[in-house]
């Protein structure tokens, strides 16, 4: 029965809770199970809140027995990135500077979900402040990714999509900056989407670089997917970008496309993303893809998007420029960690002592990167030709999808990595993101869908769908399409 | 472009409010010269012409109505403080010695 409930797609779930077969605390109690079994070697979870989730279920199941009406998921089980801030529950962000910190309010998401009665079994691990590209940022240790625990799960999401390949949650949610979604979900075999950006409240999301953060859902399957982003989507007057429009149809094209017709549909191949430094078994499986498409009834042809080879560098100016200017409210004066105020220290050297203490190494480079391109005399060589770069990608979007509805590429270059392979290495690490990244600076929403296993080392492959902005349905009908298509390609043993 | 200075890592410490230690320094200034020399490429393709992006969405002031809404209390805003006194943040001193 357990094995039944922690393999289940949360659509099954939500049924079965909702007609009374089962009961969401045994649904919630068989995966709080599961992390116990297996969270010691996986390390998905900085915090487990197993009162509030038993909680949440219980109500839940009191109002199904009372008859009353309940969202699509309440019930299910989902797993929260420490980066959303949670009433009473422990945020961290991965990072030291925060170790301890109880928010005194919800993020929009986190209010969201627990209006629709969703289980929030507790918060998952996640690179410093999310940014990194394999979790090991991350103050509290690595998480291990469940295919082969010696490599990384991706990041920063990588408790989240570590959670959901080990079967600990059918849900989850992560944050996206510069694909932290989507490559977590590549290298664990699991679906991340990153909506149009202003699509999700930032409201409660510890902001890295506010201008390219969204949240979005994370699941094993498409629908699940669709399911998770119409609860957390929707105008927020908390939020001055979030974009007030209808959310897109996106539960409806997940199961429009499972009809798996496809005909008609104009799919771009990016060619910027492909050649050296592109794995051959992620190479061979997105030919795979393209092939499914084709049979499906998909037009396909190549797209050029040159300003797209742009994208890493302008990302490394814009995201650490914002970042050296949000994460200054880390101050040591009103919340979080102090250090050193013995009673002779002025509050500036307190504040140094602070940050320094608190902040690991990738987050003081960023700090001091974007402290760099800020500065006058550096600033229009660095950040204001980056910006520039990000007009020449919103443009290269524009005129692509004029001539296609959706684009397509690999989410990653190779799978997932070794643990500790460019730990020392930030360019390295930095790379992981280059197919991601465009959509960050267009605004544009992007998903990851997996398109089976390497076969080269058994690891999961992403497939990156792409479309334009609030268009984020159009990506639903062709991943879930696909997704049958493609069919089952196991799971890792733990 | 040009390298980066062990000398110039220390002043952007100092302007970051980042206390890093010698060790810090010496692997910051190597690493942050590789990250910089590679991203100046933006330069390549950033000519005049072009106007820059601060953000995806034109972004436009939001009004509302001026009325009250609920919001954190004295208590739960001063919740996480290191140190607070008489429902006020307390902080090390801000002026020098001599005030």
């Amino acid at each position: 029965m357990t094995n039944d409930l922690i393999h289940a797609t949360a659509a099954e779930l939500a049924a079965k809770i909702h007609s009374g077969e089962i009961s969401s605390v045994e649904v919630t109690q068989a995966h709080l199970d599961r992390i116990a079994e297996t969270d010691a070697k996986v390390h998905a979870f900085l915090h487990v809140d197993t009162e509030g989730a038993l909680a949440q279920a219980r109500k839940v199941d009191e109002a199904v027995k009372a008859g009353e009406q309940v969202s699509s998921l309440a019930g299910v089980p989902l797993a929260l990135k420490d980066v959303m801030t949670t009433e009473g529950v422990p945020t961290t962000v991965g990072s030291k500077i925060l170790e301890g910190w109880i928010p005194p309010y919800d993020a929009t998401v986190t209010r969201k979900l627990k209006e629709a009665g969703v289980v929030i079994l507790g918060k998952t691990n996640m690179d410093e402040f999310a940014m990194g590209s394999s979790t090991e940022n991350s103050a509290y240790g690595p998480t291990h990714n469940p295919w082969d625990l010696d490599r990384i799960p991706g990041g920063s999401g990588g408790g989240s999509s570590a959670a959901l390949a080990a079967l600990q949650a059918p849900l989850a949610i992560g944050t996206d900056t510069g694909g932290s979604i989507r490559q977590p979900g590549a290298v664990t075999g699991t679906v991340g989407v990153k909506p149009t950006y202003g699509g999700v409240s930032r409201y409660g999301l510890v902001a890295f670089s506010s201008s390219l953060d969204q949240a979005g859902p994370c699941a094993r399957t498409v629908l699940d997917a669709a399911l998770l982003h119409e609860i957390i989507a929707g105008y927020d007057h908390m939020d001055s970008t979030s974009i007030n429009a209808p959310v897109p149809p996106v539960v409806a094209a997940a199961r429009e496309g499972l009809s798996g017709d496809l005909s008609g549909l104009r799919v771009g191949v990016v060619t910027q993303f492909s050649g050296d430094g592109y794995q051959q078994g992620v190479a061979r499986s997105f030919e795979a893809a393209v092939s499914q498409l084709k049979e499906l009834g998909a037009e396909i042809a190549d797209v050029s998007c040159p300003s797209f080879d742009y994208a890493l560098p302008a990302y490394y100016l814009i995201a650490p420029s914002e970042c050296s200017s949000n994460l200054a409210r880390f101050d040591a004066m009103r919340y979080g960690l102090r250090v050193g105020d013995d009673g002779t220290r002025s509050t500036e050297e307190v504040m140094s002592l602070t940050r320094e203490a608190g902040f690991g190494p990738e987050v003081k480079r960023r700090i001091m990167i974007g402290t760099y391109a800020l500065s006058s005399g550096y600033y229009d060589a660095y950040y204001g030709s980056a910006q520039k770069v990000r007009t020449l990608i919103t443009q290269d979007f524009a005129k692509a999808f004029e001539k296609f509805d959706v684009l397509i590429s690999p989410t990653t270059p190779t799978t997932a990595f070794k643990i500790g392979e460019r730990a020392n290495d930030p360019m390295a690490m930095y790379k992981a993101d280059l197919c991601t990244i465009p959509a960050n600076l267009a605004g544009t929403p992007a998903m990851s869908v997996p398109s089976g296993l390497s076969d080269e080392d058994g690891m999961p492959v992403g497939l990156q769908i792409m479309a334009p902005a609030l268009q984020d349905h159009r990506m639903y009908r062709v991943a879930a399409a696909y997704e049958a298509a493609r069919g089952a390609f196991g799971g890792p043993s733990l | 472009m040009p390298s980066i200075s062990r000398d110039e890592v220390a002043h952007l410490a100092k302007l970051a409010r980042l206390a890093v230690t010698e060790d810090e320094l010496d692997l910051f200034a190597g690493q942050l010269d590789v990250i910089l020399q590679s991203v100046a490429s933006v330069g390549d393709i950033a000519t005049a012409d072009i106007p820059p992006t601060s953000h995806a969405v034109p972004l436009t002031n939001v009004f509302r109505e001026d009325v009250v809404r609920p919001s954190l209390g004295q208590q739960q805003a001063l919740s996480g403080a290191p140190e607070a006194e008489d429902g006020r943040f307390r902080v090390p001193r801000i002026l020098g010695e001599e005030a």
